[in-house]
């Protein structure tokens, strides 16, 4: 199988924080073309009862497959990165990612299993809050195909 | 709450859970797709895989051509969910399969049609679950792909 098994149930430490800045924010909305305000404008999104500007709802993945990559990375994985594919991705939050949150994610490997020569690995990111707010669960499936 | 702060734009409606018809439809929207866009996408992400913007790399590993990221469809998808709801905020549940890459061709690009449907409104949460459907190609590029909002 082209990924480790033993892997399944592993967890990582957190990560360092991330910070979740305004112009990360503008940067991400415009690329997928999110034209709420609620994006840019502080005060907009203040009168909407958040604290400062949000991110789109994809947005995690950007701290989530941060968080991914000590996976991927890990040579004890035994992952070759040219042969990975997202095949699912799955988003539950619990209020969206603002401006000044710091977030650190916490990376576990829920299933690694085989199916037609190819290997499927889904892994869980939980982010929170540097203070322990939960935020997001971001689960995600990868595929990585096997030799020919 | 608050009067909401003097602001140069108003505040969006949020819609009303009350308001909203299971099989009520959303879109189609269609998104254009051009190299420029992924190149784009991949510095806002950080997702910097060649496949996405290196003609060249991208068929040496058997591709037909440079593929946008599966998380630019299921980003640009979402605006659809978002503009209906009148809030990016009210995105509580997300989820999606990536059933084929959206092939992004040097001349062409990619046209991507987005449409919604209502599959359920829970009265009491209000809470809407809106099923997605996204075409390039006339292929279905998304599978199973369902977006729980908190309306009003």
């Amino acid at each position: 199988m082209p990924v480790n098994s033993e892997f399944q149930g592993r967890s990582y430490p957190p990560t360092a924080p991330y910070g979740v800045s305004a112009a990360k924010i503008r940067e991400f909305a415009e690329a997928v073309g999110a034209t709420d305000p609620v994006h840019v404008d502080a005060d907009l999104a203040r009168s909407r009862g958040y604290a400062d500007v949000i991110a789109p709802p994809t947005f995690a993945v950007l701290i989530a497959q941060r968080c991914d990559a000590q996976l991927v990375a890990d040579p004890e994985a035994g992952i070759d990165y040219s042969r990975v594919v997202h095949g699912e991705q799955k988003f539950a939050h619990h209020r969206p990612l603002t401006a000044g949150d710091a977030v650190v994610g916490t990376l576990h490997v829920d299933t690694v299993r085989e199916a037609g020569g190819n290997a499927m690995v889904t892994t869980r990111t939980e982010l929170a809050t540097v203070e322990g707010e939960a935020l997001c669960t971001a689960t995600s499936t990868i595929v990585i195909r096997g030799g020919e | 709450m608050d009067a909401a702060p003097a602001s140069p734009r108003e505040a969006t409606e949020v819609r009303r859970a009350d308001a909203v018809s299971v099989g009520e439809t959303l879109g189609p929207v269609t998104i254009h797709i051009d190299r420029a866009r992924l190149v784009q996408y991949a510095g806002a992400s950080l997702d910097r895989n060649r496949i996405h913007w290196d003609e060249r790399f991208a068929k040496g590993v058997g591709l037909p051509d440079v593929i946008a990221h599966g998380m630019f469809t299921m980003g640009a998808a979402a605006t659809v969910v978002t503009d209906w709801a009148g809030d990016a905020g009210r995105v509580v549940d997300y989820g999606v399969r990536f059933t084929k890459p959206v092939v992004v061709s040097y001349d062409e690009g990619a046209d991507l049609e987005v449409t919604g449907i209502v599959k359920a409104v829970d009265a009491e949460t209000r809470r809407a679950t809106v099923e997605l459907t996204a075409t390039a190609a006339g292929q279905k590029v998304l599978g199973r792909a369902l977006a729980v909002v908190q309306l009003d």
